[in-house]
């Protein structure tokens, strides 16, 4: 069971990165231009992607379920604005692989005419938490926080847990990123409302507020709206400023000193954390009936003219962003989805927002250079010093070079959180959580061949069986023929044999008019080798016929 | 616009291999310089010497081996080899002294394993080990230091001595040289001194021996720097000063006549250099934070026996070398517990 501290615990590890998140938070938080046409990825989740509903040429308002969510670990997607569908097809969207995906095209009518999305819920803290939680899942809301797991299924402990402690994460630790910052100071009513909402749907018992202690402003609007609204049963807690500090697991340690169990969820400790982006969200949809089609965004780095945070409609391409915010300046050499630590870069920036595009970074040299060579590891374990999972990753690196996959899973390669820190301190600039990707991808794609050779040979175990069976049905049925056979009484005059001879041929003739039913089905298609069998079975047979027949 | 990519993170680096060597070899100074100081110019020459072998075996072995030589050079890890090696050496052996250990630590010790980062033995301990065993005598050859009543040779002197190895005209070797204080304990100890009788030497000075103990105060500060730059973890230094003195008070308490002090220990010989900068070689050690506070306990521990018990005046690169050994077997067994996984689980 997990209870808050009083002072937060230090967790192992992590470091103190310089923050640059001031960066973009110098004007008030601004609604993005809608673009002529959005892109809408169907696969902006964890898990199944959705299913599109509307056809191309369809009108579609601000808000219309345009995608419906397949599964339980699924998220429909709606209609960022109104106008027509014009393409439903594969599109380039952000993903490390730089691969493309389907995407509904949608092009504004400029209306941004909305459609009545029925989420709306009155008197939702009287209403069954299961009636919220379908109404987060229809609004399409995922976790805001950067990986976008469905936030129905965060919100449904299931009767076998109680929820100790509901944790919000506003403990922002990326460099750079600020968009949490900018909702924490301009719409802390929305995030308070959300935690109500979410604390009333999980029967929460505790509630605090996780941020970042160099985020001052932020802190200062939550608690005035807490104090606004006399609420004290939610609790703002300041962590202290260390990257990864905003990792799920790292955070509930810095409240509580408990760890969440390796490879187990926060739940199984009684936490449920959730993002302050998504409680925002939660309380949008379910007091103001808006679906999930907007996310605040970070335009930020020296290469951008004009840094700031943007409300963006999911969908909008990064150019169209980085043009409201002034251009690239001619000095940007490095354009990044995400936070310089765990982001991943972009090759161009014709790909869309989507629900948990937090950050565009676009950088010159001097902020963000290509790495120096890398060198031999000398062992030194500077990087198991800042590792947050207390892991060694420079044994991790050894196994990975080697391709040792059963030895890197001994040493924990899937408590890795790709934070970054190791290789943020290699003295060696060894690109460490590139082959702790490619070493997870590996056992991976093993695992799928095992699965995959699994059936090929259960399959091949169920055909010899059958052919088993069939073998075995063969002789019993011919076991039974000749016992029929020695059943008949054996006279020796020549009437009792014509009478036997005629009785032969009528069951031939029996068999053989009933072997023409069944037979063009059977023998259709033969392999040579099934009409060699087949031939023999037939040779045997009529060798095996009554003597005088 | 088109954009380069690769694989976070992305912030800029101030981590570097080069800068980690150079540090060290800051810290080195003070430590050089007071070893100077009191034993003359001899550990210059050494120094100079076990450098450019080291520098130029390098550069020979990796032509060699068809590697880019450049690097490997400016990765400062071969002159800081040279360096270790050179402050280990007596200040009146011959030249070929440190020119055999120096090739030795680089071709055998280091590359023939692969090259920085592959090699299980410290190579500057290899070098000296070679050397301890092949040439005792010339190992021997310290310098009475300063102030001592007995001067050393000066520069000229020292120059012929180390390039032709014929002492200065109505000397001999043994007129010129002296035992160091661990030596020469371990011999009055033999002939059943009591350490009483054998600090009462003015040569033993305070704790740690003449000039020995300032040699060794310098490498502790120098030491200590570094940790403060975090260029080494206390974690090596701590479990052998940590191991030595644990084991040396227990044997002083229990007969403080035949063994020495803790102090005397910790502040002669090769105690302080060993502690901060030879046992911390990060590519021989132990690396789990657990492991090195082992893996330093057994070299201080082990120390301690081959000075009092052992057939070598000093212990350190024998102890070093063992552990190195050990090192592979005592990061397997001290694993960090993961972060969420229950302590039954953790071996």
């Amino acid at each position: 069971m997990a209870t808050l501290l009083e002072k937060p615990a230090t967790f192992h590890g992590g470091l103190h990165l310089s923050a640059e998140k001031a960066q973009s938070l110098t004007g008030p938080l601004k609604p993005a231009l809608i673009p002529r046409r959005l892109y809408v990825p169907l696969s902006q989740n964890i898990g199944e992607p959705a299913e599109a509903v509307v056809k191309t040429g369809n009108r579609v308002l601000r808000g219309q379920l345009i995608a419906r969510s397949l599964g339980y670990i699924s998220a429909p997607v709606h209609a960022p604005t109104s106008g027509v569908i014009s393409d439903i097809g594969d599109y380039p969207v952000p993903h490390p692989s730089g691969l493309s995906a389907t995407c509904i095209v949608i092009d504004s009518d400029g209306e941004d005419r909305v459609a009545d999305s029925g989420l709306k819920m009155e008197n939702v803290f009287q209403s069954d938490p299961a009636d919220i939680r379908q109404r987060v899942r229809d609004a399409g809301i995922v976790g805001l926080g950067g990986a976008g797991f469905p936030t129905a299924v965060k919100l449904n402990p299931g009767p076998d847990h109680v929820v100790d402690l509901l944790v919000i994460n506003g403990a922002e630790c990326e460099p750079y990123i600020s968009c949490d910052e900018a909702l924490m100071c301009c719409r802390p009513n929305d995030i308070i409302e959300g935690i109500r909402i979410m604390r009333h749907a999980l029967h929460a018992k505790q509630v605090v507020i996780g941020i970042e202690d160099n985020m001052p402003n932020a802190i200062d609007c939550l608690q005035k709206e807490l104090t606004r609204l006399d609420e004290k049963e939610i609790r703002i807690t300041p962590v202290p400023a260390r990257y990864p500090a905003g990792g799920e697991k790292q955070l509930i340690y810095a409240l509580t000193g408990e760890e969440v169990p390796s490879q187990g969820l926060p739940i199984d400790i009684g936490v449920v954390c959730h993002n302050v982006g998504t409680a925002a969200a939660i309380a949008r949809a379910i007091n103001n009936g808006e679906p999930l089609i907007s996310r605040i965004v970070t335009v930020t780095g020296a290469g951008i003219h004009q840094p700031c945070n943007l409300d963006v409609r999911i969908g909008t391409p990064i150019a169209s962003l980085v043009e409201q915010c002034g251009g690239y300046t001619d000095d940007a050499a490095r354009l990044l989805l995400g936070g310089p630590m765990m982001g991943f870069a972009l090759r161009n920036d014709s790909v869309p927002v989507i629900k948990t595009s937090n950050c565009i970074l676009a950088a010159n040299t001097k902020e963000l250079p290509d790495p120096p060579p890398a060198s031999p590891c000398i062992r030194c374990a500077q990087c198991t010093d800042v590792c947050p999972a207390s892991l060694l990753p420079q044994q991790l690196y050894w196994y990975a070079f080697a391709r040792d996959m059963e030895k890197i899973q001994d040493y924990n390669l899937f408590d890795c959180i790709e934070c970054g820190c190791c290789a943020q301190v290699c003295p060696s600039h060894i690109p460490l959580v590139q082959y702790y990707r490619f070493a997870k991808t590996e056992i991976w794609d093993m695992e799928r061949e095992r699965e995959k050779s699994d059936l090929a040979r259960r399959r091949h175990e169920a055909r010899l069986e059958r052919l088993e069976r069939e073998k075995r049905a063969l002789e019993e049925r011919r076991a039974r023929a000749r016992k029929s056979l020695d059943k008949k009484p054996k006279v020796g005059n020549a009437d009792a044999k014509k009478s036997e001879i005629a009785a032969a041929l009528a069951r031939v003739k029996a068999k053989k008019t009933e072997s023409s039913d069944v037979a063009p089905r059977n023998t259709d298609n033969l392999t040579p080798e099934q009409r060699v069998k087949i031939d023999e079975v037939e040779q045997r047979r009529s060798s095996s016929k009554p003597d005088g027949a | 616009m088109e954009f380069p990519t690769r694989s976070s993170p992305y912030l800029p680096v101030s981590n570097d291999v080069s800068r980690l060597m150079v540090r060290v070899m800051l810290a080195l100074i003070p430590g050089a310089l007071v070893l100077s100081w009191f034993f003359g110019w001899g550990i210059i020459f050494n120094l100079l010497i076990t450098t450019s072998t080291a520098l130029l075996a390098e550069a020979a072995v990796l032509q060699l081996r068809g590697k880019p030589v450049r690097p490997a050079l400016l990765d400062g890890s071969a002159a800081l080899t040279g360096l270790l090696l050179g402050l280990s050496l007596p200040p009146l052996a011959p030249w070929w002294i440190p020119v055999i250990g120096a090739l030795f630590a680089i071709v055998v010790a280091k590359q023939l394993y692969g090259g920085l980062g592959y090699n299980p033995f410290n190579p500057a301990m290899i070098g000296f080990v070679v050397l301890i065993i092949s040439f005792p005598l010339q190992m021997t050859l310290w310098s009475p230091p300063t102030g001592i009543g007995q001067e050393g040779p000066g520069f000229t002197e020292t120059l012929q001595l180390v390039f032709s190895g014929k002492p200065p005209d109505g000397e001999t070797l043994d007129s010129i040289t002296m035992a160091t204080p661990l030596d020469e304990s371990k011999t009055q100890s033999g002939l059943n001194l009591t350490w009483d009788e054998i600090l009462s030497d003015p040569r033993f000075g305070h704790y740690g021996g003449y000039g020995w103990e300032w040699v060794n105060l310098a490498f502790l500060l120098g030491g200590l720097w570094l940790w403060k730059q975090r260029a080494i973890q206390w974690h090596i230094p701590a479990g052998m000063l940590g191991g030595l003195f644990v084991i040396s008070l227990m044997f002083y308490f229990a007969d403080a006549d035949s063994y020495g002090s803790p102090l005397f220990h910790l502040f002669s010989g090769a105690t302080m250099i060993g502690a901060f900068f030879i046992a911390t070689d990060p590519v021989s050690a132990a690396t789990t934070p657990r492991g090195r506070l082992y893996y330093g306990a057994g070299i201080g521990i082990l120390v301690y026996i081959i000075r009092t018990w052992g057939g070598y005046p000093d212990g350190i690169a024998f102890a070093v070398l063992l552990m190195n050994m050990a090192a592979p077997t005592i990061d397997y067994y001290t694993k960090p517990r993961v972060f969420g996984q229950r302590e039954e689980q953790d071996d």
